[in-house]
């Protein structure tokens, strides 16, 4: 498929925050393809810089935070070009975001129809009143909200946690964006109902062809869900790949420690293997691989900065020592 | 709801009760007012003949025994230096301290408010700066000192504005108003602004500080991410959960700008209460002082009781009667 085909594709994106002792770059070089429909896992440890990546690609990176490089094309539109006015006009039409806390992310003074009837009619105001009451109906009913008429007229504290996050889900698909970037949205939730929205979610995007970014710290997660995941580290995409060749033949060796970190992963009654170390403070990040402290394979040659390579098709790392020859 | 209102009402009786007591028994303690009242050049006789029309020859707690058997009955008294019905007196004196004190708390709101918003939006810019120094000098510049400045620059030597007096009333339903008529209202302008002055400063502060929250939001971020245009996002999702915790502060200022209010009447010769009430305890006018105190116990009970439906009507987590706050 040609690239301006792709719903997303993000090249050499950096996003830096200005601190006080200095810019430090949470995200440092990211490149993501996302073709129309596909579903994306973008998995990392906490701190990796899953959800800088996630809102710089909605634009929604507040001061001190910068986007400083790279291109994000959004149906081929180059979004870091695009007027404030015209990245509004895209958010919520176009592209969709869903973040992690459902408890947060409602409104809670204002009445989920309000808050539903809005994201409609900040983008078409032909839509009347009632058509649009009706869209937001049927929405909440796609999502699995039992009698979701009446519930249009409750408020976010009538609501649990699962239904809470339903909610959001539903306001995201509501104009059918191309693109929806779920930020960790079931990390909160009890594990009956993550797998509940994760089978919804699939299905909803199957359904309408709409394409997704999964963001998650949990590899399990992602096994199901996507077709294709991104691995970050420290701010760097340190490897791509089809789900399937990523779980089965990891390339780096910080995915081969996350895999195995797994609990179900290992026999039972052995001992949980662990990636030693912790991952560095974005103001004392190592030179070259960020990984390398950590890293078993590590020699002097990961001191240099290293580059994306190719592995096969659709298989991309950023290592010298892979566990896998390309 | 119904438990609400009479549980409000029985607390009402008992702080009525418990005041009325203590003023008895405290201007009991302070001294005699006859010997204020009487000249010293009245006869023993004379003398006897009015402590006996006063009834302040008997005990104390049989003189508050009638007190209470009147009062039950509506009647207050007499001042002892009117000789007029006590609360008839504050009654005539009442509407000229409300009229000021509500046109306060309306500019309190009316400036405090977007002055607090903008400097809650744009905390950094020139302008907020400005106005913080504006608010820290209204909270720590005494009233009556700003009060005689304002006198001096705006009456004296600009001669814009009347600096003592009401001014031309006009009658609405057998109250007189200066609020509607251009000279009661160039009589009210100075005196409504100084006790105005501390009230804009605590509007502004809690203004920018709920704003300055709110902005931090998940839900402001959710908002954006729907695509809804800042303006919206500040005017009613930002606003509406600032104004929320502003409804209980501000109401309860009220109650309090009514009790400023006896300075700012005094700089200003305006013919409230407050000027009244002062006289009164400078002659131990025990009924009048009385009358006062208690009506400003109904008025502050109205005011909470007011503030807290306000308060139940904007946040819809809160269902009068349900809460313990009352
Ligand atoms: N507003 C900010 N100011 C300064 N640093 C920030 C800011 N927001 C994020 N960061 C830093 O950017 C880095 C990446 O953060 P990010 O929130 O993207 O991590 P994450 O991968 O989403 O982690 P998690 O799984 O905990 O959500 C972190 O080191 C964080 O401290
Ligand atoms: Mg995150």
């Amino acid at each position: 498929m040609p690239e301006e085909m792709k719903t997303l594709v993000v090249t050499g994106l950096r996003t830096q925050f200005n601190t006080a002792k200095g810019p430090v770059a949470a995200v440092r070089d990211v490149n993501l393809k996302v073709a129309r429909g596909e579903i994306v896992g973008l998995v990392g440890e906490s701190g990796s810089g899953k959800s800088v990546t996630g809102l710089s690609i909605m634009g929604l990176i507040d001061a001190p935070g910068e986007i400083t490089a790279g291109a994000i094309l959004l149906n081929g539109e180059d979004l870091r070009k695009a007027s404030p006015k015209r990245l509004r006009e895209l958010r919520g039409d176009r592209i969709a975001m869903i973040f992690q806390d459902p408890m947060m992310t409602l409104n809670p003074v204002l009445r989920i129809d309000t808050q539903m009837i809005e994201a409609i009619r900040v983008h078409d105001h032909k839509v009347g009143r009632q058509e649009a009451r009706e869209r937001c109906r049927d929405a909440l009913g796609l999502v699995g909200i039992p009698s979701p008429e009446e519930r249009l007229e409750a408020y976010p504290h009538e609501f649990s946690g699962g239904m809470r996050q339903r909610v959001a889900i539903a306001i995201a698909m509501l104009n059918r964006p191309d693109i929806i970037i779920a930020d960790e949205p079931t990390t909160a939730l009890d594990v009956t109902i993550q797998s509940q929205i994760l089978a919804q979610m699939q299905k909803l995007c199957r359904d309408t062809g709409t394409a997704l970014i999964w963001i998650t710290h949990d590899l399990t997660v992602v096994a199901g869900l996507t077709d294709r995941v991104y691995v970050m580290y420290a701010g760097d995409v340190v490897e791509e790949a089809p789900v399937e060749d990523l779980l089965d033949r990891p390339i780096h060796p910080y995915t081969d420690g996350l895999i195995r970190s797994i609990p179900s992963h290992n026999a039972p009654g052995q001992p949980l293997n662990q990636i030693p170390g912790i991952t560095p403070a974005l103001d004392r990040m190592p030179a070259g691989c960020r990984f390398h402290p950590r890293c078993p394979r590590r020699t002097d040659a990961c001191l240099e900065e290293i580059a994306l390579r190719s592995f096969g098709p659709a298989r991309e790392a950023r290592c010298i020592h892979p566990l896998v020859e390309g | 709801m119904t438990a609400f209102l009479l549980r409000r009402l029985s607390q009402t009786v008992i702080t009525l009760l418990v005041m009325s007591v203590l003023v008895f028994v405290g201007i009991y303690m302070v001294g005699n007012p006859i010997d204020i009242l009487i000249s010293a050049s009245a006869t023993p006789a004379e003398r006897q003949q009015i402590i006996t029309a006063m009834g302040l020859d008997l005990p104390v707690w049989q003189q508050y025994w009638i007190f209470l058997k009147n009062a039950l009955a509506g009647d207050l008294g007499n001042s002892f230096v009117y000789n007029q019905p006590a609360i008839r007196l504050i009654l005539s004196r009442m509407p000229a301290t409300l009229e000021l004190a509500f046109s306060a708390f309306v500019i309190a709101l009316l400036i405090g408010i977007p002055l607090g918003l903008y400097a809650g939006l744009k905390p950094r810019a020139v302008g907020s700066r400005g106005v913080m120094v504006f608010s820290i000098l209204g909270f720590s510049l005494p009233t009556f000192w700003i009060g005689l400045m304002m006198i001096l620059v705006f009456s004296v030597y600009l001669g814009w504005l009347p600096a003592s007096g009401r001014g031309q009333t006009v009658n609405v339903l057998g109250v007189p108003l200066s609020i509607l008529t251009l000279d009661g209202l160039s009589h009210l302008v100075l005196p409504a602004l100084n006790l105005a002055l501390f009230k804009i400063s605590l509007v502004i502060r809690l203004t920018r500080a709920g704003v300055i929250e709110c902005m931090q939001m998940d839900y402001v971020r959710f908002a954006r991410a729907k695509g809804v245009p800042e303006a919206r996002i500040v005017l009613l999702h930002v606003l509406k959960n600032t104004l929320i915790p502003l409804i209980t502060v501000i109401g309860l200022e009220l109650g309090s700008l009514i009790a400023f209010a006896v300075v700012t009447e005094t700089i200003f010769a305006w013919p409230g209460m407050g000027k009244l009430i002062i006289d009164a305890i400078g002659v131990l006018d025990r009924p009048l002082i009385l009358a006062y105190l208690l009506m400003t116990v109904v008025m502050f009970t109205i005011i909470n009781l007011i503030v807290d439906i306000c308060y139940s009507l904007a946040d819809p987590r809160v269902r009068l009667g349900e809460d313990s706050r009352s």
